[in-house]
């Protein structure tokens, strides 16, 4: 998993476009298909790959509002939700089903963030099908 | 011996060294006011007339003094009406605790009077935020809100009391010591010698300043980093202030509303050091093209923002004082002269356009100028949102940390007045502190003290627009007779919205102008408050000086044409090589 201060190598003085693409302003955002952000124009979407994100909280009847309205807000993406408490109940563990994308590293640092978020961690074991088994 | 959660409440703020609040009562923060209401109480309450002018007020006070400022409101309305004041501190990153009073637990939920789901709608605006629902909770709860307001990256925090828990009383002998700032991690040795190593590798280098640095009191260690390395430094609206605009290395405010020459310089620079910025799209424009040669070396203490916006070749997360002073102690002198010459002849190419002051001494960047050459160097100068903050930016020079409070990132009207008389109330707190803090702000500004002869003062220069967003705090500025001048550069308009539509909507002027605007010398009066209109035939600026003089709080409605556009001006979602410089044409002159 990338670390929270993981970065990326010098490659020189100047940007490529495909370093800049997925950190544009919203209105300057390509639409989906254009540029180096989207998949080729006329090829089929690729399998969306997805990832899995636990999370160790503090269990209060806020912390779920503000786990997803973290992924509202920013327009992150988030597919399933999956929440219990765990031990005495103090704390809960939560795992979410994201996409697997360039802005996932920003999308973990501002849920590192939140101040009910213990704890972060990827669970590369786990994925869209065991989110679908538990309906 | 027991005591009421408001009690509680009241103590733990005095314990947190509080001393003013800003709010207003309502049903269900009644008992937190009568705890308030205490002879023996420590702490002074400032009634506002909206509850947005007692977040601003408590916001003026935190931006002076770098600690949380504290505001009140009951719930309901009251609690929405704090919203833009708390999303305004958050996108600023001010410190701010925010206290409401809440329906009874009993009656949450059931769409009560005056009830609102306050804990949701402070949740995106908030850094954290608290729904009390046991009187004990607040032991644990405000020295913590204090701590998150205040450590690493500042920003509100909401705590919401039902009255219920107000008057609910609890066994207090065994208090908890108050919250206090936590330090950031310190940043790896490596990081600090990779930037050392990058600095002296590099040819032309620029500093970028963000409002983080004022944040950590690193304006003279920042100062003091450009001048080891000779590297030009631009500041964000926000940084206004770190560096002093005589310095022959500053080139200004960077982004939409920049001077050329600073624009262009970025253009050229080959490694970028962001020292708590965050790439603001006012500042980057497009960002695509924004700094195009540059590698990007980012300090910040949010480590959320290290390439958030921009790739960064490297990231130093911490607390920039503290980076800058182990960085300055591994970096030798450097001198680049022909870097530095380029720098300045860019400057000098490129300089703000504007009539001479003897042909149009209320031409706005001539207010500036003038207003810069009269008013002390500490003079605490706030602002609204508009054409006027923007006139601000470019032309009045901010000499010293903290004394330029504007809303950067929010971009809230109404600002300029509340938060003027926060930091009013500050200027006795902000002496106590020792004239703005740590010792690193004294390294490279001046040390200007209150001038002799002369009354400390803070001014509000605001447009006719903003002004009446929240122009019933003047009501609250004649009952405290604070010593806030109110500038109203008025041009009967939006005067932002009209420049767009001048430029970009082929001069449709939809709603930017006004057909009645109020006699703000008149209003002024009529609020208990010295009024004047300038007459621009009759000595205006020698008029102004004398108002500015004159003690006690006042406003000067000052007449600027219709036409004056800000300019230069990178349209927005432009690269900012993409400058409108033309000057406006000529207008008629009255």
């Amino acid at each position: 998993m990338p670390t929270p201060d993981a970065e990326t190598p010098a490659t020189g003085f100047t940007n490529s476009a495909t370093e800049v693409c997925h950190l544009l302003n919203d209105n300057e955002r390509p639409p989906p298909g254009a540029g180096a952000a989207g998949p080729p124009a006329g090829d089929p979407p690729p399998e969306a790959r997805t990832a899995v994100l636990e999370l160790r909280v503090r269990n209060h009847p806020g912390t779920m509002s503000h786990v997803t309205g973290l992924f509202a807000r920013r327009g992150f993406n988030l597919d399933a939700i999956v929440c219990a408490p765990e031990g005495a109940g103090a704390t809960s563990r939560m795992l979410l089903l994201v996409a697997e994308e360039p802005r996932l590293d920003q999308v973990e640092r501002q849920l590192a963030k939140l101040y009910d978020v213990l704890s972060l961690r990827h669970r590369p074991d786990l994925d869209a099908d065991w989110f679908t088994r538990l309906l | 011996m027991k005591i009421t959660g408001a009690q509680l409440l009241c103590t733990l703020l005095e314990r947190q060294g509080v001393r003013i609040v800003a709010g207003i009562p309502g049903g269900a923060n009644l008992p937190l006011y009568d705890a308030l209401h205490s002879p023996a109480g420590a702490i002074r309450h400032v009634l506002a007339r909206h509850e947005q002018g007692a977040g601003f007020i408590a916001q003026g006070l935190a931006r002076v003094t770098g600690r949380a400022g504290v505001c009140l409101a009951t719930s309901g309305p009251g609690a929405t009406n704090l919203l833009t004041a708390i999303a305004d501190a958050r996108l600023d990153s001010v410190p701010l605790v925010a206290i409401t009073g809440q329906v009874p637990r009993g009656l949450i939920g059931t769409d009560a009077f005056q009830e609102v789901d306050t804990y949701g709608l402070t949740l995106p605006v908030t850094k954290h935020n608290f729904l009390v629902r046991d009187v004990a909770e607040l032991l644990e709860v405000v020295p913590l809100a204090f701590e998150l307001a205040e450590s690493g990256r500042p920003g509100p925090v909401a705590i919401d009391v039902p009255k219920d828990v107000q008057n609910a009383l609890l066994e207090a002998d065994d208090l908890p010591p108050p919250g206090r700032v936590r330090p950031a991690p310190p940043c790896p040795d490596e990081r600090i010698d990779a930037l050392a190593a990058r600095l002296a590798a590099a040819q032309r280098p620029v500093l970028y300043l963000g409002g983080g640095v004022i944040t950590a009191n690193a304006a003279g260690l920042a100062c003091a980093l450009a001048h080891r390395t000779g590297a030009p430094t631009v500041c964000t609206l926000m940084a206004l202030g770190a560096m002093p605009p005589a310095d022959p290395l500053f080139m200004g405010m960077l982004g939409m509303h920049a001077a050329y020459g600073t624009n262009l310089l970025l253009e050229e620079a080959d490694l970028l050091v962001a020292i708590g910025a965050r790439f603001d799209d006012r500042a980057t424009g497009k960002v695509a093209e924004f700094c195009p040669r540059a590698a990007i070396a980012h300090l910040d203490i949010d480590p959320a923002e290290i390439g958030k916006i921009k790739p960064a070749f490297l990231g130093l997360v911490g607390d920039a004082a503290d980076i800058l002073r182990r960085l300055l102690d591994r970096l030798p002198a450097q001198d680049r002269p022909a870097w530095r010459r380029r720098a300045a002849g860019l400057r000098a190419a490129h300089p703000l356009r504007h009539p001479p002051r003897a042909a149009d001494p209320l031409h706005p960047v001539n207010l500036c100028r003038f207003l810069g050459e009269l008013l002390p160097s500490e003079t605490i100068l706030t602002t609204d949102v508009g054409q006027h903050q923007m006139w601000v930016a470019q032309a009045y020079p901010v000499r010293r940390p903290r004394t330029l409070l504007t809303s950067g990132g929010l971009g809230t009207m109404g600002f300029g007045l509340p938060a003027a008389i926060g930091a009013a109330l500050a200027l006795p707190v902000r002496r106590s502190l020792g004239e703005g803090g740590s010792e690193a702000d004294g390294l490279a500004t001046d040390q200007g003290s209150v001038p002799a002869g002369g009354r400390p003062r803070v001014v509000c220069i605001s447009g006719d627009g903003s002004l009446l967003m929240n122009i019933q705090e003047l009501a609250t500025l004649a009952e405290l007779d604070l010593p806030v001048a109110v500038l109203v550069f008025n041009n009967a308009q939006l005067g932002l919205v009209r420049q767009q539509q001048e430029l970009f909507y082929g001069r449709r002027y939809a709603a930017a102008h006004f057909a009645a605007v109020p006699d703000f010398a008149a209003l002024a009066r009529a609020f208990g408050v010295r009024g004047l209109r300038l007459d621009p035939a009759r000595d205006p600026l020698g008029a102004l000086a004398a108002a500015l003089a004159a003690p006690g709080p006042c406003v000067i409605d000052i007449p600027i044409h219709e036409g004056a556009n800000v300019l230069p001006m990178v349209p927005p979602g432009a690269a900012n090589h993409h400058m409108i410089v033309e000057p406006e044409p000529a207008h008629a002159h009255a």
